[in-house]
């Protein structure tokens, strides 16, 4: 263990048992805020599953939306237009410039949700209720071939998608990974 | 021994490597010496050339003092390139003119800047940083408040991870400093240390990471490791002096020193304590890199040692034969730039340079080496070392690791991300300098 890894932990530590003790020492200026108050903002979706909202769709009810909200960019039935091809993609033996796509690369299947949530469509974010990006997800996975036609995909079935290049990583420096 | 320096002839300068690069300390030792070696004549010589007079501007008043000053207006030319001038839908970028700066840190108004989204144009009476998630106490913050904590000032750089991706291409991409190592930029960053805010809210004995998003219109995001928040990570308020720019992050983003820019959010609003990386998209897909095995690197995190010469480069024509100072930038995400060689024969033989005190870790530290270009063809590399022990890859060896393009790719284009190789100027006869391989 390095020595910054050392001064690390030790902090983590000392805030983890201290804390209480450590109140009061700075301008303690920050207000408590509650979950309820923190929720609109609250939308980081993890590969597990948590911070997936209720709701669910399907790849029949994302094709209209997709036609509607992300053809215009992304190109009829996600082959790319301007932006990004959602379908598709080279093996990434091809070559270290190969583009990379959601069946090539991407290792899981919430970062589409979390993605589409977050930054989608581009000129008005964060406007596509919770059921709309469940069916937008649904329909990009099954335009993979990732999941099939008929897959229902929410808060359970999404963590649950085996995207095709999961163990197609490497961590640079393992060191560094807490 | 007074004089002694005046008696020393041009021939008298220590030559230390092949193609006339010279001993770093050459500048130092007497400038009556050096001026000889530059002119070819001796300073008593050079006096009575031109008659002088007064200019206009010295014959009047001059020009009112302004409320915010800028550059002269001769300075014109001194600006960043825009990848997206019209502001379409897609990224922009704007990229540091290197080649017509010198020093050790960017000016605001020409630091790079990345906008995936554009610049969100946020009043920071309204903007508030939350911190939640696996912490004792979730609290939120406004500027007023963050303004009233202890804070700190330190020099770092900031560099894109796919900075330099023109260096991967199989053949030499016609460009110039700023083209290619453009998204790399250097301040002197204040604000509040991220580890004094968490000693208010408590930890949560289960974080190991945190997510910091931004207040964009993508609400962009990306996870650190919580020893990296621990260790010098910064709210950081202030860029040079003054309020950070819009396109570096206004009213507050998080500066991971020596990390990935990327991962440093600009417009940050909220950080949430978590157990596990929350494989966003611009970690699992932008910033992960593909391997020549088909494999690909991620978590990268660290901007590894990288060197480039600035002075001379591509569009800084070499005005004929005689004594030039060759200059660049040298840094590390891994700490302080320990050593910076340049060779002036393509890496057949190696100077060392001076390197610019104070030199200051995970910061730009600026090189010099004197250099006597005879007239005929040179090839100009630097290569720098970390106090880590890293030492800036040679294209052979970043090839055999990483991999090259199969075609010559645009030189907007990012075909690899972390590639810190050298970087090797062609200096024709004519004085033209271009960016070949050696």
């Amino acid at each position: 263990m390095s020595t910054r890894s050392l001064r690390s932990a030790a902090v983590l530590v000392a805030l983890a048992l201290g804390a209480g003790a450590a109140f009061g020492q700075g301008p303690n200026l920050g207000k408590p805020i509650s979950p309820a108050e923190i929720a609109a903002w609250d939308i980081s979706v993890m590969p597990n599953g948590a911070g997936l909202p209720p709701g669910s769709g399907t790849p029949a009810q994302g094709a209209p939306i997709y036609a509607q909200k992300c053809a215009a960019c992304h190109g009829e039935n996600g082959k790319g237009g301007v932006s990004a091809a959602l379908v598709g993609g080279q093996p990434l033996t091809a070559g270290i410039e190969t583009t990379k796509t959601i069946a090539n690369f991407w290792p899981h299947a919430t970062t589409l949700f979390d993605f589409t949530r977050r930054a989608m469509p581009w000129p008005k974010p964060r406007t596509l209720t919770n059921d709309e990006v469940y069916a937008l997800t649904a329909y990009m996975l099954a335009l993979n071939k990732i999941i099939g036609e008929h897959e229902v995909m929410n808060a359970q079935t999404l963590p649950k998608v085996r995207m095709p290049n999961r163990d197609g990583f490497i961590v640079r420096f393992p060191d560094r990974m807490p | 021994m007074p004089g002694s320096h005046s008696r020393r002839r041009r021939e008298d300068l220590e030559v230390v490597a092949g193609n006339g690069l010279l001993d770093r300390r050459a500048f130092f030792k007497g400038g009556a010496a050096l001026a000889a070696a530059m002119t070819g004549y001796t300073l008593s010589d050079s006096a009575a050339a031109q008659q002088l007079a007064d200019d206009p501007w010295s014959a009047a008043a001059g020009n009112r003092v302004t409320a915010y000053g800028g550059p002269a207006r001769f300075e014109k030319g001194v600006v960043r390139t825009l990848s997206n001038p019209n502001g379409e839908p897609r990224t922009q970028h704007g990229r540091t003119p290197h080649h017509l700066l010198n020093g050790t840190f960017t000016p605001n108004g020409l630091h790079f800047v990345i906008s995936h989204s554009g610049d969100p144009d946020i009043d920071p009476d309204k903007h508030r940083l939350v911190i939640h998630g696996l912490v004792r106490r979730p609290l939120v913050f406004t500027i007023d408040a963050l303004m009233r904590y202890p804070m700190v000032s330190r020099m770092a750089f900031v560099e894109c991870g796919g900075n330099s991706a023109p260096l991967a291409s199989k053949d030499p991409i016609d460009a110039n400093v700023q083209a290619i190592h453009g998204l790399v930029s250097c301040a002197e960053w204040t604000g509040v240390m991220l580890s004094t805010l968490l000693e208010e809210t408590g930890i949560d004995p289960r974080a190991k990471w945190l997510v910091a998003e931004g207040a964009d219109s993508l609400a962009l995001s990306r996870s650190v490791p919580l020893t990296k928040a621990l260790d010098d990570a910064m709210i950081a308020l202030y860029q040079n002096g003054e309020r950070i720019m819009p396109g570096n992050g206004y009213p507050m983003r998080l500066l991971l020193p020596g990390w990935e820019g990327n991962m440093n959010v600009k417009y940050l609003r909220r950080i949430q304590l978590v157990e596990a990386p929350a494989m966003s998209f611009y970690e699992s897909r932008t910033y992960a890199q593909i391997l020549p095995s088909g494999k690909a690197y991620q978590f990268y995190f660290i901007q590894e040692v990288k060197s480039f010469i600035t002075h001379p480069s591509p569009g800084l024509r070499l005005s004929g034969p005689g004594l030039y100072e060759i200059s660049g930038v040298a840094y590390s995400g891994n700490g302080r730039i320990s050593k910076v060689t340049v060779s002036a024969d393509g890496g057949r033989s190696w100077a060392q340079a001076a390197l610019q005190e104070p030199v200051q870790a995970k910061a730009f530290t600026r090189f010099r080496a004197p250099w006597r270009w005879d007239g005929g063809p040179a090839v100009l590399q630097s290569r720098a070392w970390d106090e880590a022990g890293h030492a800036q890859p040679t294209r052979a060896e970043i090839v055999a690791r990483r991999g090259e393009t199969k075609t010559v790719p645009s030189v907007l284009a990012f075909p690899a991300q972390h590639y810190n190789t050298l970087t090797s100027w062609g200096v024709a006869p004519t004085g033209e300098v271009k960016h070949v391989y050696a």
